[in-house]
């Protein structure tokens, strides 16, 4: 792509202080993302998808975590900030929304006070005009009656409702670049829609880049252009989203695409499941993170951790056998080759 | 109360297994400074008659208001006696006194926890009683029983439980009700076993933590008010030594004799001290989970304690 | 809400029934008997007698209680049996050193542990916490009159820059009048202080650990207005809590510290009372300390509902 990124992640690794030693719960990640685009973080629970947007913004605590590495933005190195400047980044230029809104807003003030604290705090605007913004901002995040809605609480609101507040109050100040870590997840499913397509009209209306985190990967095909696939803090795959579903590279990643019941086609007989579990972050040793699961592990896998390479335009993937995988696939059905059984 | 206030939550626990118990026992900071800090004044009381110098009673004219010295190590009194015997007979009526309170108090609060826990009709009337005793001032309700019944140790004794019986009783009722809403005891039930053998073998063991821990804040506050007591002039009679006595007699005589207030004085903190350290310790050791109670949380990857990053 | 409030004045009425029958059974079922302590020990049989019947002691127990509680609600509380003034004179003429005692223990108290309970919250596990961990470990282990005797001995005796005991009122002066509470508040309200202490730190750790403390700092905002403005509001209920019940252990404490301190306050005239048997004074004094008590917990209640806007307060 010829435009400059908007976000660039650069070998990122943050390292938490545990009783146990320390672990990295980031291991190495690097990404872009770029003006006006969707990027989406798949992964399970505990790959450090999390981690990752949370360290953009550096709101861990600083005496028990360290971040190594780069995170470009705006000309910056983020990690090189000092606090008072990282304040001024934190919801004005980026903005992250959180997955249970219940809990991620205040219960003991008004929505309205927590969307004008926000306004206020990064833009020098009277009260009055600071209110005026938040009921446009709760209109235009779909919220009916907007001015009687500044005084309720948030437990009066809805499931729905409270992620379109906490939608407002992440555009309060029209930030390039919106977070949203499992936006989705907490709600019901019809609600998803009609919050997922609140997302993408506001991203095009406000010329915003957004990092999507999921593990859903319906969310996935809806929203987003590219996607980056984590694994126990590493990424192991990234490409387009097309290319993701119909070319899949990584064995994870083809387990994680068969995992998702099918509408269409002939049943199955079962559901397919990635045979074991996720290690713990602290377990990890000297091989390919996925081998211990994965059916096409061979000796080398299990002796040295493979790079992340790129094996088409645009497409990187981290294993050893990728070339084999994408050779015995050939033409057609993209889930007909050995090792996966339906 | 103190001592209610700071039992945050009951938690009803399986009992755990032994070997294991004793280790965590040992190797927890809190609860062994404050076993040890209470062996040590427990052995020194016991000892009274062979390591106090003097008679705590013994009379000295010649000698009074006199400051430490090598004969008298913590000096003497208004009326010549020496303090540091009376401080180790007055250590050892406190502890009695704590003794038997947290001993009385906790059989009877346990039985009518129990008894109200189990059985409605109990449970009204014993803790109305419960209420209208806890709503007065301890100490207030303790002198007045006191003076009803006249100032001997036995009647101290007495008031005290009095007055902590509703604490205990509260927290096992508590606990019971815990265990008691569980669906196997319906299960007992339906299966024919009696009320006795419900309320011993099943609900007594849940009902044995937190019951402990209480005890040993009861003992801590039942020394401190019997203090309080005596201080008062509602307690041990006099001269028959007490802490709270010989801080009474240090008052009278505080710009000249700072020793009668500061030696009984530092007494009855470690006395304390140790009984709250060794009720926090239990507290951690028995309960662990009371700690970290609300564990419906999303998965942190932050909280942690501090340990340096390599 | 009036309707609310209204309710629990009126549930008033039963509580103060029941603390009435007990305090009275208690009292009047002492082998002792006023008479004979105002007469002396010379006093004759006829003498104890007749003073017995003119107090109305020779009345069956029953008859006693109804005429007593009968006045009470009439708001008569009697005269007292030693004093030369009713029940209410006696009481009300000493709520004044009582009542700044306890103000002043209480300001002492809430303003030292809610700045100390947030500092061991925000620097948990460094030095600072276990300082005040252990501050707070002490002032619940020592009583308050040997605190107060200890502040004597030190600020009075040694270094004798505050009087040794003794009171001022409110019109002799502010200093002079805070001169004298000074040592006795500060006993007073160490105890409470270490519990609220306790009770701020765990709170706000477990607020602070809450999702909506991580997205006021995705905010952008400061850490001391996070930890202010967003934490302790949230933190302050169960804190609340504590403050209401050792307030409690105020009016208990002030008893004995009042007598350390010398401080003619309702503390030493119930316990004075206790020792002469003035059966009206402290039965009185007793009905009136736990009708405070009630009002207090209704105070505190309300407060809840100003804290929290999740607490309905009619569904009770």
């Amino acid at each position: 792509m010829s435009q400059t990124p908007l976000l660039e992640v650069k070998n990122l690794i943050t390292t938490f202080a545990t009783d146990d030693g320390t672990v990295n719960a980031v291991d190495g990640v690097s990404f872009q993302v770029y003006p006006e685009e969707t990027v989406g973080i798949v992964g399970e629970s505990g790959c450090g998808k999390s981690v990752t947007a949370e360290s953009i913004l550096r709101l861990f605590d600083e005496t028990t975590t360290r971040y190594d590495g780069e995170i470009r933005f705006a000309g910056q190195d983020l990690l090189q900030l000092s606090e008072e400047k990282m304040r001024n980044v934190r919801g004005n230029d980026i903005s992250i929304i959180f997955q249970d809104p219940m809990s991620s807003l205040n219960p003991v003030y008004t929505i309205g006070d927590q969307i004008i604290e926000a306004i206020t705090l990064h833009q020098k605007v009277s009260s009055g005009q600071a209110r005026d913004r938040a009921v446009e901002l709760l209109r235009l995040t779909g919220i009916s009656d907007p001015e009687t809605r500044l005084r309720a609480y948030p437990h009066e609101l809805s499931g729905g409702m409270r992620q379109r507040v906490m939608i407002a109050l992440a555009l309060s100040c029209e930030p390039r670049l919106l977070i949203a870590d499992e936006p989705t997840t907490a709600l019901d499913v019809t609600i998803q829609a009609q919050i997922l397509e609140l997302m993408n009209g506001l991203k095009d209306r406000l010329r915003m880049g957004i990092m999507l985190i999921t593990h859903d990967l319906s969310v996935v095909a809806q929203m987003c252009s590219r996607v980056i696939v984590m694994y126990l803090g590493e990424v192991i795959e990234e490409t387009d989203v097309v290319t993701l579903f119909d070319h899949p590279l990584h064995p994870y990643t083809m387990g994680l695409l068969q995992s998702v019941p099918n509408m269409e086609g002939q049943r199955k007989e079962k559901l397919y499941e990635i045979k074991g579990s996720v290690p713990a972050m602290q377990d990890v040793a000297h091989c390919c993170r996925f081998a211990p699961r994965c059916p096409f592990a061979t000796d080398v896998c299990r002796s040295e951790p493979p790079v992340l390479e790129e094996a088409a335009n645009g497409h990187r993937v981290r294993c050893w056998h990728f070339k084999e995988i994408a050779e015995s696939r050939g033409e057609g059905d993209a889930f007909s080759y050995i090792g996966y059984e339906a | 109360m103190m001592s209610e206030v700071k039992l945050a939550a009951d938690a009803a626990v399986p009992p755990k297994r032994g070997a294991l118990k004793w280790r965590r026992y040992i190797t927890s900071p809190l609860l062994m400074t404050g076993t040890v800090l209470v062996a040590l004044v427990s052995l020194a009381a016991l000892m009274a008659p062979w390591i106090a110098s003097h008679d705590p009673y013994a009379l000295e004219a010649m000698n009074r208001l006199k400051a430490p010295s090598p004969e008298h190590i913590f000096g003497t009194d208004n009326f010549g006696r020496d303090v540091f015997s009376r401080v180790l007979y007055g250590m050892r009526v406190s502890l009695l006194v704590g003794a038997a309170v947290t001993l009385i108090a906790g059989m009877i609060g346990l039985v009518v926890g129990l008894l109200s826990a189990y059985y409605a009709l109990c449970d009204h009337i014993l803790m109305r009683i419960c209420d209208g005793l806890y709503a007065f001032p301890s100490i207030l309700l303790a002198i007045s029983i006191v003076a009803i019944m006249g100032p001997r140790t036995s009647n101290v004794i007495i008031a005290l439980s009095i007055v902590y019986i509703p604490s205990i009783a509260r927290i096992v009722r508590s606990a019971a009700l815990v265990v008691k809403e569980k669906t196997y005891i319906e299960g007992l039930r339906a299966q024919g076993a009696g009320p006795v053998r419900i309320i011993a073998l099943h609900i007594l063991p849940n009902v044995l933590s937190p019951l402990i821990i209480q005890a040993s804040f009861i003992f801590a506050v039942s020394i401190l008010t019997e203090a309080s007591l005596s201080f008062l002039g509602a307690g041990i009679p006099a001269p028959a030594p007490s802490l709270g006595n010989l801080l009474l007699d240090g008052k009278n005589v505080i710009f000249n004799a700072w020793w009668m207030t500061v030696f009984p004085g530092i007494c009855i903190i470690l006395m304390i001290l140790g009984l709250n350290l060794m009720g926090d310790g239990l507290r951690d050791f028995l309960d662990p989970k009371m700690k970290k109670k609300h564990v419906f949380r999303k998965k942190q990857t932050q909280g942690i304690d501090r340990s340096e990053p390599k | 809400m009036t309707k609310y409030i209204v309710q629990r004045i009126l549930s008033l009425i039963p509580i103060l029934l029941v603390v009435a029958v007990v305090v009275f059974m208690l009292i009047h079922l002492t082998p002792g008997d006023p008479a004979s302590v105002i007469l002396g020990d010379e006093a004759s049989e006829e003498a104890i007698a007749q003073l017995r019947a003119q107090l109305g002691l020779d009345l069956p127990l029953y008859q006693q209680f109804i005429s007593w509680f009968g006045g009470v609600v009439t708001g008569d509380l009697g005269q007292s049996i030693f004093m030369d003034m009713s029940v209410a004179e006696a009481f009300f003429s000493r709520v004044p050193p009582t009542l700044s005692l306890a103000i002043l223990a209480q300001i002492f108290a809430v303003i030292i542990a809610l700045f100390l309970g947030v500092i061991a919250a925000r620097k948990r596990g460094t030095l600072a916490d276990q300082a005040v961990m252990g501050f707070s470990l002490l002032g619940i282990s020592v009583p308050s009159f040997l605190l107060g005797l200890f502040l004597i001995l030190f600020f009075a005796v040694k270094l004798q820059w505050l009087p040794v005991a003794g009171y001022q009122p409110l019109s002799s002066g502010l200093w002079n009048h805070l001169r004298y509470l000074l040592l006795p508040a500060i006993a007073l309200g160490a105890m409470q202080a270490a519990l609220i202490a306790r009770m701020t730190r765990s709170s706000l750790i477990e607020v602070l650990s809450e999702q909506y403390i991580k997205t006021a700092r995705a905010k952008g905002l400061k850490e001391r207005i996070v930890v202010y403005k967003h934490a302790l509001k949230n933190a302050f209920i169960p804190i609340l809590t504590v403050i209401g019940e050792t307030f409690g252990t105020l009016i208990t404490g002030a008893s004995v510290i009042e007598t350390v301190f010398n401080v003619p306050g309702i503390g030493q005239l119930i316990i004075r009372s206790i020792e002469r048997r003035d059966f009206a004074v402290i039965q009185g004094s007793i009905l009136l300390i736990t009708v405070t008590y009630v009002l207090l917990n209704l105070l505190i209640d309300l407060l809840y509902g100003l804290l929290d806007p999740r607490v309905k307060l009619n569904r009770r």
